[in-house]
């Protein structure tokens, strides 16, 4: 479904992606695990196509991105949530889970896209009474859950998150994380989460890949995740302080 | 010896080519705002939102600047023509002063203060919290939903706020003049009215129109290209005010230079 070959990317001096060769199967919850600054987001960027490769191949569905004409069709594929859940300040809850659905190709009626909001918004666990709330008087839990109604609102085909347990309690995390998972398996959609929560990964995936200065490192099922032998993954996933990945301390 | 000679140079050359490329990025940002205002889709709501913000809510603070501006003129030119006994010229060169100079940049100036650092706050906080890449995965154009409606509203409404401002700031050198300065209040607006040519109304509009853009178009282009963190939305609304407020005055002379030299 989301294939990357040999991608690189560099911001001036500075390299990020070094060759990043990755596959996702149609249907599949791929995690992306790595320290900070290891090319995470901008992997998920560059599938966005937010950011443009200098180098590499990225094909979604097996079309070349860069060779996608229509691209409002090509982003109406994708949902996501972000770290931050990047609501709309401006806009009410309801409007922005239905954003895509006020506007552009897959616009509804109001009252049809309102309907579709709080239907979502029920899904991810939050009452009709949230829907006009600005984002602002939401906690930060809450937040995440609209992003994510927001990231399934139209139903796309494949989901990313980025960070989606990043500041959120141990046990809002997990219902986040179950929501994640519960979601993906119903909408049979194709899901690339990136993380550094091993709790995440281990709730949320089927294959992990580990990105490590800028390349893939391992990349795997998570049941063999404990028993791989490659350092830097052990080294991650037991958040050893000593070990191949170099720390500053 | 010879790098001493030669590193001011290079520092210099490399100082132009990063004005010069500064200059070539604002213009393709300005040129890809227009084509997004008048190529579909269209914002309506945002443009509405953004007529009331760049424009309504901005009559109260061009209304006070006018109206002191006015009356401070006709004391200074009252004050300066009594020297060699021309005070009756108050009506006309405030009139003259508010419409063709004073009018238009005082409300530009305003419009660099209170809007283009509102729009350039407001973007590049958006652009640090995601909500700009969040815009362009749920498959809307950030130039087209943010830029291009603010752009357009500054175009429309800084005329009209232009309008307003001389019609205040004459009011303001009216009330002075008759209330302080002992002018006859319907001597005052005759003369007032005699005096003024359309060319003065035209070019006091098209000035209102020119800054009305270049407020908007600075908050958009220094909002969307902000550095991370507070530190970059602090920068990115300095950076944004400080070039409003530099080109307006840049263009004001060089539009009065157009309107008016002989």
């Amino acid at each position: 479904m989301i294939s990357l070959e040999n991608v690189h990317k560099a911001f001036g001096s500075k390299e990020i992606l070094r060759g990043v060769d990755l596959n996702v199967a149609r249907g599949e919850s791929c995690v992306i695990i790595g320290g900070s600054g290891t090319g995470k987001s901008v992997t998920l960027k560059c599938i966005l196509g937010l950011i443009t490769p200098d180098q590499g191949t990225i094909k979604v569905g097996g079309e070349d991105i860069t060779a996608t004409g229509d691209r409002d069709a090509f982003l109406a594929r994708f949902g996501m949530l972000f770290q931050g859940a990047a609501l709309f300040d401006s806009l009410p809850v309801w409007q922005n889970v239905a954003f895509r659905l006020l506007r552009g190709s897959l616009k509804r009626p109001k009252a049809e896209a309102r309907e579709i909001a709080i239907e979502k918004l029920r899904r991810v666990g939050l009452g009709p009474d949230v829907a006009d709330l600005f984002p602002a008087e939401l906690s930060g839990g809450m937040q995440k859950r609209v992003g994510l109604a927001r990231a399934i609102a139209a139903d796309p085909e494949i989901i990313f998150f980025d960070e989606p347990t990043t500041g959120l309690d141990p046990i809002m995390a997990g219902v986040i994380n179950e929501l994640i998972r519960e979601i993906v398996v119903e909408m049979g959609a194709t899901a690339v989460t990136i993380t550094h929560d091993m709790t995440s990964v281990r709730a949320i995936a089927d294959k992990v890949a580990m990105l490590h200065r800028g390349k893939i490192r391992w990349f795997g099922p998570v049941a063999e995740m404990d028993s791989a032998d490659d350092p830097y993954l052990k080294q991650f996933i037991t958040g050893s302080a000593e070990g191949p990945i170099e720390t500053l301390r | 010896m010879t790098a001493i000679l030669t590193r001011p140079l290079a520092a210099l050359g490399a100082a132009v080519l990063a004005a010069l490329a500064s200059v070539g990025r604002v213009a393709l940002f300005a040129l890809s705002a227009f084509r997004h205002i008048i190529t579909p889709p269209f914002y309506g709501r945002e443009f509405l939102h953004s007529l009331m913000t760049v424009g309504y809510l901005s009559l109260p603070v061009v209304g006070l600047t006018a109206i002191f501006t006015g009356g401070a003129l006709a004391l200074q030119i009252y004050a300066g023509g009594s020297r060699f006994s021309a005070e009756q010229v108050v009506p006309q060169i405030v009139a003259l002063g508010v419409v063709r100079e004073l009018g238009p940049v005082m409300v530009g100036l305003m419009m660099a203060a209170r809007v283009t650092s509102s729009i350039a706050a407001e973007i590049a906080t958006m652009k640090v919290t995601e909500q700009i890449d969040a815009l362009v995965t749920l498959s809307t154009d950030p130039m087209k939903y943010l830029t291009a409606p603010r752009v357009f509203a500054g175009l429309v409404t800084v005329p009209l706020l232009v309008a307003v401002g001389d019609t205040i700031g004459v009011f303001g050198g009216w009330f002075v003049s008759t209330q302080s300065l002992g002018f006859n209040p319907a001597t005052y607006l005759k003369n007032t009215v005699d005096f003024l040519e359309a060319s003065d109304i035209i070019s006091s509009l098209v000035k209102g129109a020119a800054f009305g853009v270049i407020a908007t178009l600075m908050g958009c282009y220094f909002g969307m290209n902000s550095g991370r963190g507070a530190q970059g939305v602090g920068r990115a609304t300095k950076s944004s005010v400080v070039a409003a407020a530099v080109l307006i005055l840049a263009a004001n002379f060089l539009l009065t230079q157009a309107f008016f030299s002989t």
